[in-house]
């Protein structure tokens, strides 16, 4: 039996290991303190549960621990670890429709981890790492907005959207109508543009530790981190997998991935 | 049930009409510009103008700064107003730009909007969106204009019109209009000619673009080599073509006496061989594309077997996102968000921190923008025509408590005073003429001054019109309803504004 002082000790630990959990940049490759947490989680059972108490306990939810990536962790709904959309979307303009805006923002994030991961198994092989660029993000959503364009087209039934309804515009079509870019007074990115809204989404996940800024080719080139590919692959694809699977709109998809159109227009 | 008239026919010409809609808005918007007379410019002339120095300095990989287009313009901006400066000729360019780029919005584009006919026959309205010049960025970050596809079609009136097949029919007229000599349709021909061969170019550039991003997402097995072999082809007969029409127009050229004759046909030398060499590029391009697909399909060949099943992000995730209405794919991009983004670190204030924030002395401003100069004001001028003594006046002569009293003698009162109150009177009386009975009800008050026309003919040496019988009217809510009831007459009416409608009575004559 542990005594009192042991569990505290341990409780100490457990907390700690969320503790570097918390800052996306440290690595369990470069402290050895940390590196002795991952192990010690991966080997002692009781301390992986104690761990998994605690982060529950503060609202987080541990996705991984592993020593590529060190302690991955997602906060729970209404913790005060959580990120809202509303809060990252809130410094676009008021006029513009607020649903459109997060819809635009949220498209982008999608689009940056469907190009770091164009196929299913780039989620799962561990040492995949994945490169993205702003360009390439831009191009990949314009493409798909085509190809739409064209099914539509296609279809020729009349699907401009409704003049007093524009919360039934088709998403593709509010990407499609933004600029791409635009000039400004000063030079600088106007953040209204898709390029702008990309390089602040790649900049925002570099700060969460999910990419690395290599260099400014392409508008701005990041590769992915392993915490990245832990986060999508156990959670966000799958917490908006459920969501498209509720509006029944869901595509199978082999296993080479989607990410290319095709023969004519299939996804 | 509405005629099916109002079907997609219908829909397509309302669309063209409205690319059209932001050039006639400029000749519009253009006498309320500030920075210039504007009106000795014709706004829609410089903006198809502009379309289409963007529309020809479009080539495979880019197009025009916004700084060249608008040095291009100011020759034909100079040639409407030449008397104004330069400066102005280059703010009359940068506006068009602006305007045909639609700045200051967010989507920089035009939106109308049109009806239809929905399935269940039912009248609807929808929203087309369109722009006519957008920007795109260079591989070295700079920023270049293109003309969209609406914005050719506005330039060159022809609509959905097959590539091709418009690009046939161009080159005939052209070599008929030549033989006949007729060198100004020649040179319009031509010139259409022209922007279908960049057309043509923008077709090829959006599928090498597609295979550059990825060789899958073409047709490279069926459709593209069809369109290659066909466009050698075309190529290969329009060469001959313009280089027979160059003999032609060079001949047409050196021959001809009148020196507008020689001048258009030197123009049209010109734009042929323009001509010559844009499809000289089409070609090399042409050529090139069989191994620009070979080089992409070595690059992009992924490896590896595949090993866990996984979620396809781009296939399953977002494709279906894009594909459902805003109002949906809310949900969807929000929960994946809140899922993706991991935890934020919330920041805490800590007591130190607390206290030496609160601590540090206050910045003074004094330092960071020196001394603040004492405005120098000058009285405001005196906008009233009446003092208050006059309005005070006023008043007291018009207080008539229980008998009527004519203008005349009110006149005469108010002249005994001064010429100036005399007047503030005739105004007051003439006012009371239509009073406002509703205003009077709403802000209270119990009595109304209320002038009555009785035909009586006014002699006064400084007014004319009639001797207006004046007299104090009370006033009640009640009663005030029943008047604008009964009363037919505009001017009675409590929310007519006061512009009585007056015979001509009481005019300044002097």
């Amino acid at each position: 039996m542990s005594s009192a002082r042991d569990i505290a000790k341990d409780a100490e630990s457990a907390a700690r290991l969320i503790a570097y959990g918390l800052r996306p940049k440290q690595l369990p490759a470069r402290d050895a303190s940390y590196a002795e947490l991952v192990r010690r989680y991966s080997e002692d059972r009781e301390f992986t549960q104690l761990t998994q108490s605690v982060a529950a306990g503060l609202g987080l939810m541990v996705l991984d621990v592993s020593h590529q990536a060190g302690a991955v962790l997602a906060a729970t709904d209404e913790s005060a670890f959580e990120i809202k959309m509303d809060s990252y979307a809130r410094q676009s303009k008021i006029r513009e429709r607020r649903d459109t805006e997060k819809v635009m923002h949220g498209i982008i994030h999608l689009a940056v981890a469907a190009l770091a991961f164009p196929r299913p198994d780039d989620l799962g092989n561990d040492t995949y790492v994945g490169r993205v660029t702003v360009d390439q993000v831009d191009a990949v959503v314009r493409e798909a907005c085509r190809i739409l364009d064209e099914r539509a087209a296609r279809a020729e039934a009349n699907d401009d959207p409704p003049s007093d309804a524009p919360e039934l515009e088709q998403a593709w079509r509010a990407y499609a109508r933004r600029p791409e870019t635009a000039t400004t007074k000063d030079g600088r990115l106007a953040p209204d543009t898709t390029r702008g809204m990309i390089s602040r989404a790649l900049r925002f996940l570099s700060e969460q530790g999910f990419l690395v800024h290599v260099n400014a080719d392409d508008g701005g080139t990041y590769r992915t981190t392993p915490r990245y590919q832990v986060q999508v692959r156990e959670l966000a694809a799958d917490a908006a997998f459920t969501e498209l699977l509720d509006l029944d709109v869901v595509a199978i998809s082999g296993e080479d991935g989607s990410l290319r159109a095709g023969s004519t227009g299939t996804l | 049930m509405i005629d099916r008239g109002l079907d997609g026919g219908l829909a397509r010409r309302l669309k063209a009409l409205a690319c059209t809609a932001p050039l006639h808005d400029l000749d519009a918007r253009k006498a309320k510009l500030d920075w210039a007379d504007a009106t000795a410019y014709q706004m829609a002339e410089i903006a198809l103008h502009t379309i289409d120095q963007v529309t020809v300095a479009m080539d495979f990989d880019t197009g025009a700064s916004h700084e060249v287009i608008v040095r291009r313009l100011l020759p034909f901006i100079a040639a409407q107003a030449p008397h104004r400066d330069k400066a102005e000729h280059e703010k009359v360019a940068r506006w068009v730009l602006d305007n045909l780029l639609n700045v200051g919005t967010v989507d920089r584009g035009f939106r109308s909007i049109y009806g239809t006919v929905g399935p269940d026959g039912a009248y609807e309205r929808r929203a087309f969106d369109f722009k006519l010049l957008v920007e795109l960025s260079a591989p070295n970050g700079e920023i270049y204009l293109r003309a969209t596809d609406e914005a050719i079609n506005v330039l060159v009136g022809a609509l959905d019109t097959d590539v091709e097949s418009a690009q046939i029919a161009a080159e005939v007229k052209l070599e008929n209009l030549i033989k006949r000599g007729r060198l100004a349709d020649a040179k319009l021909a031509a010139e259409q000619a022209r922007y279908r061969t960049v057309q043509y170019g923008e077709t090829l550039r959006t599928i090498l673009d597609a295979t550059r991003r990825d060789v899958r997402s073409v047709d490279w097995e069926h459709a593209v080599p069809e369109l290659l072999d066909s466009a050698l082809e075309h190529i290969e007969s329009r060469f001959q073509a313009e280089n027979a029409i160059l003999r032609n127009i060079t001949k047409a050229r050196d021959e001809a006496e009148d020196p507008g004759r020689k001048r258009s046909a030197a123009e049209l030398v010109e734009i042929v061989t323009d001509c010559i060499t844009r499809h000289t590029q089409l070609q090399a391009r042409l050529q090139a594309a069989g191994a620009y697909f070979r080089a992409e399909q070595d690059r992009q060949q992924f490896a590896g077997p595949p090993r866990k099943g996984g979620v396809d992000v781009f296939g399953q995730l977002l494709v279906p996102t894009l594909g459902l209405a805003v109002g949906e794919a809310k949900a969807p991009v929000e929960s994946y968000f809140r899922a993706a983004s991991g935890p934020s670190t919330p920041g805490v204030a800590t007591l130190p921190s607390l206290v030496s924030m609160l601590l540090r002395p206050a910045p003074e401003r004094s330092t960071l923008v020196g001394e603040l100069p004492d405005p120098e004001l000058a009285p405001a001028e005196d906008a009233d025509r009446f003092s208050t003594e006059h309005w005070r006046r006023a008043d007291e002569l018009l207080d008539l408590a229980e008998v009527p009293r004519r203008l005349s003698g009110l006149l005469e009162a108010a002249r005994e005073t001064d010429a100036d109150l005399a007047r503030l009177v005739a105004l007051r009386v003439l006012h009371a003429y239509s009073p406002e009975v509703g205003a009077a009800v709403r802000t209270g008050e119990t009595t109304a001054l209320i002038a009555v026309d009785d035909g009586t003919s006014l002699d006064d040496p400084e007014f004319g019109g009639t001797d207006l019988l004046v007299a104090t009217a009370m006033v009640s809510a009640e009663l005030a309803e029943i008047d604008t009831a009964s009363d037919p007459a505009p001017d009675a009416a409590p929310d007519n504004p006061d512009i009585p409608d007056i015979p001509d009575t009481a005019e300044e004559v002097a």
